[in-house]
This record gives C-alpha cells, structure tokens and sequence, in this order.
C-alpha cells in the first residue's frame, strides 16, 4: 500500500528514466539501460570506503544499515591499490520482480542502496550531507518540473531508471 | 532575501526566496559579497543541461563574508573575508584525497541522475541543476557552504573583491586544464574561447613555461583583452584558417596541448555548425562540438587535448580517427579548485595572476535578467556581469 503521491512519483521516474534510456540507447542499443541502475546478478550492493578494514565494524554499522537488522548480509574485505575498504551488503530475502515493486513505489533493493551511501558518508564524514530545505522562488507547475522532482526522489538510491 | 533565479528556458527572474540556515555541522552561511554569470550558466539557460527547475537560485561563482558557521567548522569564524570553490567535496573521500576535488563521492546528494546519464556520479555544485545536487544558488544575499573547511578559502588581505571572486571557479579551471594537460617548458599550448576560462588557462600555461600560448575567438574586445591582461598571442578564428596558422606558428607540428574553453554550445562557420545545430535542437545530439573537433585535428602526433568545456551528453561527427591514428591523449575534468586555489589566491596577492579586467559589469541582483542577457548576446562588450548583493 502506498500513497498516491508515491504512485505519481514512481510513474514520472519511469517516464524520466525513458529520457535517459532513450539518450543512451542512441550510443548503442545494448546501452540502453542506465548503467547506474543495473542490478548485478548476485545482488550485492558495494561501495567503498576510504577507511581501514578495522575501522569498518561489521558488528557496530552505521545506523542507515544496522536499521535492516538480519535482513541483511554484510561482507568487508580490503579494496586494492590502497584504495580504503570494500564495503558489500545484500538482502537475504531479495524480491523477484523488481518491476512490480517500482510500479508500487517501494524498492527495498533501492532503499538498501541509499542507506549504503549514507553509511559510507557517515563513517567516511561523520554526518550525511543534507541539501533540504534549499531557498528556491516560485515552483511553477511544469510536467518537467514534477518529472525532475520524482526523478530527485529516487536519485539518492541509485540510477535514475 | 532577494535572489536571481531560473524561471525557464531563458527566462531568468528575480524574487524573494527563504534565506538559507546550517543544514550540515560543517556548513557556514556566508554573506555574499560578489557573485559572478560563468558560461557555465549559459548551458543552463538554454535548457541544455534539463535538470533545473523553475525557481532554481543561479550562480556558482562567489566570495563574501563568513555570517554564521557550523558546529565542527574549525577554519572559519564570523567576520572572514572568504573565496569559495564552486564545487561541493568533502576532503574525506578517495578522490578528495587524490585531489581529484571535483570526483568527490561525498558532494552530491543526488548521485544517481549523473549515475544514469554517465555510469558514475561526480561531485555537486552549487547553483547548477538537480543534477549536480538541487544547491542553491550564490546570486543572492546568503548562501550555505557545506564542507566550509575544505571549499572556503581567506583571501589575503591586500587582494580585491573584484579579483577573488574569480578564484572560486574561472582561475582554478583554467589551473585545472594546463595542469592536468601537463604542459612543459617549450610547449607551444592553443586554447578555444577567449571567455574568463579560457584567458585563465592561457596564463597558467604561461606560468607553467609553455614557450607560446595563442588564444582563439572572434570577439575583437575579448581578443584585446588577453594580448593586454594575459600576455598571450591571438587569432581571430573568423579570420583566419585556425589549424592552418597554428601549424605555422609551431614549425609545423602543431600545438603540444590544445585547451577546449567553449563547451558544448560552441559557434561555428559552414554547414558542418548548422548541422549541428540543427542536431542540438532536435536533441538528436545533445552538445555541439565545434571547438573540440577542430582541436582535435590541429594538436600535434602523441599531444594532449582537454576539454575544459562542459558537456552534458552526446557528441556527434566525433574525429575518434584522428584521436587513434595520431595517438592524442584527450582529457577532460570540471575543475577540481580546492587543489589550485591557494596557490591562485598567492599569485593575486603578489600580482601575478589579475582577473578585475573580466568584471567588466557589475550590477545589483535586480539587473540579474538584463546581466545574464548581455552576458549571452557579448553586448556592450560585456565579459562576465557581476552582480552585487548588498547594492
Ligand atoms: N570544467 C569546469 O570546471 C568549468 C568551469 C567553468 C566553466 N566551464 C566551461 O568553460 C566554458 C567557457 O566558460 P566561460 O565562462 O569562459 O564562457 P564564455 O561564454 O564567456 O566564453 C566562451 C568563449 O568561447 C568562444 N567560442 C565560441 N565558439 C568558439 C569556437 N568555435 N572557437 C573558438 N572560440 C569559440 C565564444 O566567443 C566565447 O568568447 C563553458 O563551456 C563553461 O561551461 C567549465
Ligand atoms: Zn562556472
Ligand atoms: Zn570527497
């Protein structure tokens, strides 16, 4: 179940997500899905983390990740080349048709995503940049307008689709 | 407060917006003293980067006065007088530390459009669509700064408001593309537009040692200015056949590294321009790259090409021939500031480095739409406008 305004969002990113389906399809047809969005096969999701191993506690996460409790499974293992700490987490109990929950609004794949930045950002940083409220003047009602903004709702969880 | 803002394709407005207030522990407001139009600007207002909306506070390059700082800012307190990056980095993440500033992967809080329309996000900026962040704009009265400890900088007592503001975004790209080009004692370096950016990485690469930089446009009054203010030798491209005279004054080889400082809007002569710009408005292609072609074909076997120019997507009759067969190195990067600009700010003070001359209008915010028109259309010999909040 959810709001109406969740449905409107969702169908508007679907619709702003055909924009950049259809700029990159015109690269090469096999492009045609917006490489930020892909999901790999095995359903990890994995950011890293520009910290020591032993500074990524798999036992004390930070909160955006502990929050999914067991219905995660967590994997560190150092990133090559000095680059800090790979950082990989999974749901245990993935959903099968990801389409069918984007057309509902709600994406725990995607959820799992956002809340993966954000503790990369708060173990890297300590806090999690905040952009809202912005000062901005009037908000006309233009179907671009409305479109940008669904596309802004689900832009901090992963590509745009 | 009172701010110029982004009402349509352009259509640029000013009205009364909410002030800003901390968001983040590391943010400070900041009194805006100077905030200046980039060409940068110009690609939003002709609706070519599409991720603005109406109401969207412009601007993006400023310096001003310390208002109000955040709980863990340790650099900054109230009074300073400060320059400030365009770009938003945290200095925690890999590619801060590899001063990669502008790759921050910490600066954006809308990562997945540039995700979507690239493979990876990049960093945020302020004032440039939601692409980049959805950040208010610097063209008025506040202005919250996150990251303030990484991206504000004290200007030096003894250098003008006129001459930091250009630290925040114009000087620390044209440092960008000479350094990152990797220009060396004896190059012969050309550079595309003759725009703020533009005449910026022509003196960097004269500080950098190139033996002789030529700056290319058509407009005689920006042409004048980088013979007077830069010191660097020009061609009129409306004039003369550009890869032609380039090839004379290199003895031949063609310029070791070729600066592109026009972007995606580029102007051209012959038919190829009206193909692309008839391309452009059917969005069969998204950027026109007029300057970044011929670039190509002019830069000598095995030299350097960089795109200081934005684009956004697509580019159309791409001379990837010539990219191979002579082995160029093409590069390109929005300016990663917070590496350059201490330097920037030394070179001002002891007179190195003067940007007054591109502050060729200043003007209060209520000039903002007739500002971002004579920045457009060049009239009046207009350079950049500037705008002043407080006037
Ligand atoms: N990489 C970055 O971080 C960064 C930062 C700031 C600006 N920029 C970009 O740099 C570019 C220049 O910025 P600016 O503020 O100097 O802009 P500007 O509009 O003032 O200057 C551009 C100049 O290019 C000239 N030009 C147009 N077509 C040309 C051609 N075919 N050959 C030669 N010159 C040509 C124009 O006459 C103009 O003088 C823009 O694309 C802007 O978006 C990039
Ligand atoms: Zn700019
Ligand atoms: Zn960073």
């Amino acid at each position: 179940m959810t709001t109406s305004i969740g449905n409107v969002a969702s169908v508007a990113a679907r619709a702003g997500g055909s924009v950049v389906r259809q700029v990159r399809s015109a690269i090469d047809p096999s492009a045609a899905r917006p490489a930020g969005a892909g999901q790999p096969a095995s359903g990890w999701l994995s950011v890293t983390v520009f910290r020591e191993p032993s500074d990524v506690d798999t036992a004390a996460l930070p909160a955006p990740l502990a929050e999914f409790g067991d219905r995660i499974e967590v994997r560190v293992r150092p990133a090559p080349g000095g680059k800090g700490t790979e950082l990989a987490v999974r749901l245990r109990d993935r959903p099968s048709g990801t389409a069918a929950s984007r057309l509902t609004g709600s994406d725990p794949q995607a959820d799992l995503r956002s809340a993966l930045r954000r503790a990369k950002q708060l173990i890297e940083v300590g806090e999690v940049l905040a952009v809202d409220p912005a000062p901005h003047g009037r908000r006309t009602a233009t179907p671009g307008g409305a479109l940008l903004e669904a596309w802004t709702k689900v832009a901090p969880k992963a590509g745009v689709r | 407060m009172k701010a110029v803002t982004w009402r349509g394709v352009n259509e640029v407005g000013v009205e009364d917006v909410p002030e800003p207030k901390i968001l983040n522990d590391h943010d400070i407001i900041l009194e805006v003293g100077l905030s200046v139009t980039c060409g940068s600007d110009l690609h939003l207002l002709g609706g070519y980067i599409p991720a603005m909306r109406a109401g969207d506070v412009l601007g993006h390059e400023f310096m001003g006065t310390v208002a109000e700082v955040g709980r863990n800012v340790t650099k900054h307190k109230v009074g300073d007088r400060v320059v400030v990056v365009s770009f938003t980095s945290c200095g925690q993440c890999w590619y801060c530390k590899q001063e990669l500033w502008s790759l921050c992967d910490n600066g954006n809080p809308n990562p997945g459009i540039t995700e979507a329309l690239w493979g990876q996000g990049i960093g945020g900026c302020y004032g440039y669509s939601h692409a980049l962040g959805g950040y208010a704009g610097s063209h008025a009265r506040y202005m919250r700064v996150p990251y303030a400890d990484q991206g504000a900088f004290p200007i030096p007592d003894g250098v003008s408001d006129e001459r930091a503001l250009f630290a925040s975004d114009a000087a620390p790209t044209g440092w960008t593309g000479a350094h990152q080009a990797e220009v060396k004692p004896g190059d012969v370096v050309a550079v595309w537009g003759a725009g703020g950016v533009g005449q910026m990485a022509a003196r960097k690469a004269m500080l950098m040692g190139a033996e002789r930089v030529v700056v290319i446009d058509r407009f005689d009054n920006r042409l004048a200015q980088v013979r007077t203010h830069i010191g660097a030798e020009t061609l009129d491209y409306e004039e003369v056949d550009v890869p032609a005279e380039l090839r004379e004054m290199s003895g031949g080889r063609g310029p070791d590294v070729c600066i592109e400082a026009v972007g995606m809007e580029a102007h051209g002569n012959g038919p190829q321009y009206l193909y692309d710009q008839v391309k452009q408005q059917l969005r069969l292609q998204s950027d026109r790259p007029t300057a970044l072609r011929e670039a190509i074909y002019a830069c000598r076997k095995g030299g350097t090409v960089f795109a200081l120019g934005v684009f956004g997507g697509l580019v159309d009759k791409f001379p990837m021939g010539a990219v191979m067969n002579k082995a160029l190195t093409l590069r390109g990067a929005q300016q990663h500031g917070h590496r350059y600009i201490p330097e920037i700010l030394d070179l001002m003070a002891r007179d190195e480095v003067r940007t007054e001359h591109l502050a060729t209008h200043v003007m209060s915010l209520d000039d903002g739409p007739r500002g971002y028109r004579m920045f457009k259309n060049k009239e009046d010999g207009c350079v950049r406008a500037v705008f002043r909040p407080g006037a």
